[in-house]
């Protein structure tokens, strides 16, 4: 490391001298760090603190080990790094700043100018990262946005969406209904034991610990191990097809995103959106005014072979791991005619534990799979959920909590549907 | 802070060049940004916390770090459900009872057979407790490997002991860390961690390495190998990366496959040994099966005709 432009040899000793370029350096990195909070990374003073101190450790003399310090304390994701990256040479662009910190001199440090300064670099950042919806989420999604704009953007219908507001008593009866929810595969066995006096197991701790207290005969107490729900993946069609009943979706899937833990949830035409976050709001009115802003894809065309990969290869490992359950809703109209669909179809169903389709198209009887896409779907879904005249989000779960077919025989299932109603 | 203890911080590295001499002493290769995260952590007593994809060297770090400072390593492998009895400690039933039929016999007083049976003797310690207890050559380095395997409910346990080093055991009371461990923790990212364990860590992303530094990890990671081979390997592995494939190969795939080559005594890429050995480097069928053959072929003329444009 080269001590260009040190003037003190022995940066931040003196007591006094700490204190005061402590001061100021502590005014700068707040600056700094309300940038950062601004442009959306969770940084509180807390962070600021750690990086007064962090910076300290490592001593400002090289501009590189100084980027790296500050990204050490407030980066936290690698999403984060592109907006820290920006911020960063944004706002300690100017090198006399830089300069006066490492002479620690830093008087009255032009409060106001960088104040103006951490303003504009706001509106720049947000307007550099967040070119429409107010809090666009990661880089995925904006790879998602270029792929989709080489290949399809001159047929993709892009529009927003709105949706009526939900009235009490839609919601009131939703929360009904998802308290009846149950999906073919309800709980799976954790690693944890509670307590149980019928349980399988003898717990040795509480016997021993019981036993002191009493004395005379040890009596065995018994656990049993604990079941949680697998993480729940939704994947839903958004296209055209299925607008009619894009609202009872979204409403399933804000009421079931905000009943249980582990839920992730996906939108899909052309493109697919994580909506997981915005579906965390608890106003059902406002996460689905979000989503309705966040996805361009509504009514549209659908690929579904291209979103499913998309999905399989951005979030399928980090959203699949501990055993979870997708449910595929959409009616299988693939715009391109199933290319592609049943490897990546394939590939799904080996990564979860168990795949269910969910098609609302089946308005009459007697429907067959006729279209490429469902062809190419069928064989890789454990469970096949036709619905007719989904009215209702009580309907859509009915569907759901239906008792489970065994692995594997989706297909059948279907024939034997059809061949009953021929 | 400062006071806790002189002779273990001499050892620590002063600056962000000595943690790369440091790195570096250890044949590890690692980048300034990196060296800048752990010397924070070394220095600021915090953890650190490293992501990236597999086998990018993330869990190298932890070894190279006790290596270099001499320290204990303890490791601690998460998996799902993972819990307090099988990471922090448990007791040993088997002897407390045979305890509690000695004293019987021999008409102990009961309180005094509480005291004995829940010490130190009947307490088995596991990784996180072993990393609290002082150590002749200073505070361990505690590795917490692949953190995303657990779930939440531990990654809130360990959010406790992180930030205040010390575990209460009901039955003894609460042990505390002289000294705070040096603690690595690592995670593949296969679920985003809560928030609040990493503010308290610092945090750095584990990138793949460009081709300079890659060359210099096969260069000391595997020395047999000829010069013109690792760079043929090195131009064609970065060439895969930039390939849209499922599971791009990583720094350890890298040595794997150079290793294997030289098994082979393969002195210079061909498409044919690349055919036979392609499953050291990619580890999905559907990767496999779009790389082998005449893919695999056209990288390696891009290989060769950029190492001819180069000389």
């Amino acid at each position: 490391m080269t001590e260009v432009n040190a003037p003190h040899p022995g940066p931040l000793r003196s007591s006094g001298e700490r204190e005061k370029s402590g001061g100021a350096l502590l005014a700068n990195l707040m600056h700094f760090g309300r940038t950062l909070r601004a442009a959306g990374l969770p940084v509180g003073p807390g962070k600021v603190i750690d990086a007064v101190a962090a910076v300290e450790a490592v001593g400002i003399t090289d501009r590189r080990d100084f980027y790296w310090t500050l990204h050490a304390v407030f980066v936290n994701r690698p999403d984060q790094r592109l907006i820290f990256d920006q911020a960063f040479h944004v706002f300690w662009r100017n090198p006399d700043l830089l300069k006066k910190m490492m002479g620690l001199v830093l008087p009255e440090l032009r409060v106001e100018e960088a104040e103006d300064e951490a303003a504009a670099m706001v509106r720049r950042l947000a307007e550099a990262l967040h070119p429409d919806p107010p809090e666009a989420p990661q880089n995925e999604e904006s790879e998602v946005e270029i792929d989709a704009a080489m290949t399809f953007s001159d047929r993709e219908q892009l529009r927003g969406m709105d949706f009526e507001k939900m009235s009490l008593e839609e919601l009131a009866r939703a929360k009904a209904a998802i308290a009846r929810l149950r999906l073919p595969v309800e709980d799976l066995p954790t690693r944890r034991w509670a307590p149980d006096r019928h349980g399988p197991r003898a717990d040795m701790r509480a016997t021993l610990r019981a036993a002191l207290r009493s004395g005379g005969l040890i009596e065995l107490k018994r656990k049993r191990r604990r079941v949680r729900p697998p993480p729940l993946v939704v994947l839903c069609d958004i296209s055209g097809s299925m607008s009619r009943y894009s609202r009872i979706f979204l409403h399933f899937m804000h009421t079931v995103t905000n009943d249980r833990d582990r839920v992730h949830t996906f939108v899909f035409g052309t493109r697919l959106t994580n909506i997981t976050r915005y579906l965390r709001h608890r106003d059902v009115d406002l996460a689905l005014e979000r989503v309705g802003e966040a996805v361009l894809d509504w009514s549209g065309g659908t690929r579904i072979g291209h979103c499913v990969a998309e999905f399989n290869r951005l979030w399928s490992r980090r959203m699949l791991g501990q055993g979870a359950i997708v449910l595929l809703i959409t009616d299988g109209l693939d715009r391109d005619a199933g290319a592609g669909l049943a490897h990546e179809m394939d590939r799904l169903h080996r990564s979860c534990r168990r795949l269910i389709w969910l098609n609302p198209l089946l308005r009459y009887e007697g429907f067959e799979p006729r279209s490429l896409g469902m062809k190419a779907m069928l064989p890789y879904v454990d469970e096949f959920r036709p619905v007719h005249n989904l009215e209702s989000l009580e309907a859509l779960i009915a569907v759901l909590s239906a008792p489970p077919a065994r692995r594997g025989i989706a297909g059948s299932a279907w024939q034997e549907h059809g061949g009953r109603a021929a | 802070m400062v006071a806790a203890s002189s002779t273990a911080k001499n050892s620590l590295p002063a600056s962000v060049d000595a943690t790369l001499g440091l790195l570096g002493s250890q044949n590890y290769v690692a980048d300034r940004s990196l060296a800048t995260a752990v010397h924070l952590a070394l220095h600021l007593r915090r953890p650190l916390f490293l992501e990236g994809e597999a086998g990018v060297g993330k869990t190298e770090i932890a070894k190279v770090l006790s290596g270099g400072l001499g320290r204990r390593l303890i490791r601690l492998q998460c998996y799902e459900g993972l819990d307090v009895a099988s990471a922090v400690y448990e007791w040993d039933y088997a002897r407390q009872m045979i305890e509690i039929r000695l004293a019987e016999a021999g008409e102990e007083d009961r309180g005094e057979i509480e005291t004995t049976i829940f010490s130190d003797r009947f307490l088995i310690k596991r990784p996180l407790l072993q990393a609290l207890e002082p150590d002749i050559t200073g505070a361990p380095v505690l590795l917490i490997d692949e953190i995303d395997r657990t779930d939440e409910p531990f990654e809130a346990y360990l959010l406790e002991l992180l930030s205040d080093f010390q575990v209460t055991i009901p039955e003894i009371g609460t042990i505390r860390a002289g000294e705070p461990p040096i603690v690595v923790i690592t995670s593949n990212r296969t679920r985003e961690i809560h928030d609040a364990l990493k503010r308290r860590c610092f945090y750095y992303w584990v990138d793949y390495p460009n081709a300079a530094r890659e060359l210099e990890i096969l260069k000391r990671k595997a020395p047999g190998a000829s010069e013109r081979l690792s760079q043929q390997v090195v131009g064609f592995v970065q060439r895969l990366r930039q390939m849209d494939l499922f599971k791009l190969p990583g720094i350890a795939e890298t040595i794997d496959w150079t290793e294997a080559l030289m098994q082979l005594d393969v002195l210079e890429l061909t498409p044919h040994a690349i055919n036979d050995t392609l499953g050291v480097l990619l580890k999905y069928q559907d990767d496999i099966a779009r790389i082998q053959g005449s893919e695999a072929a056209r990288l390696l003329e891009q290989v060769k005709a950029e190492a001819a444009a180069a000389q």
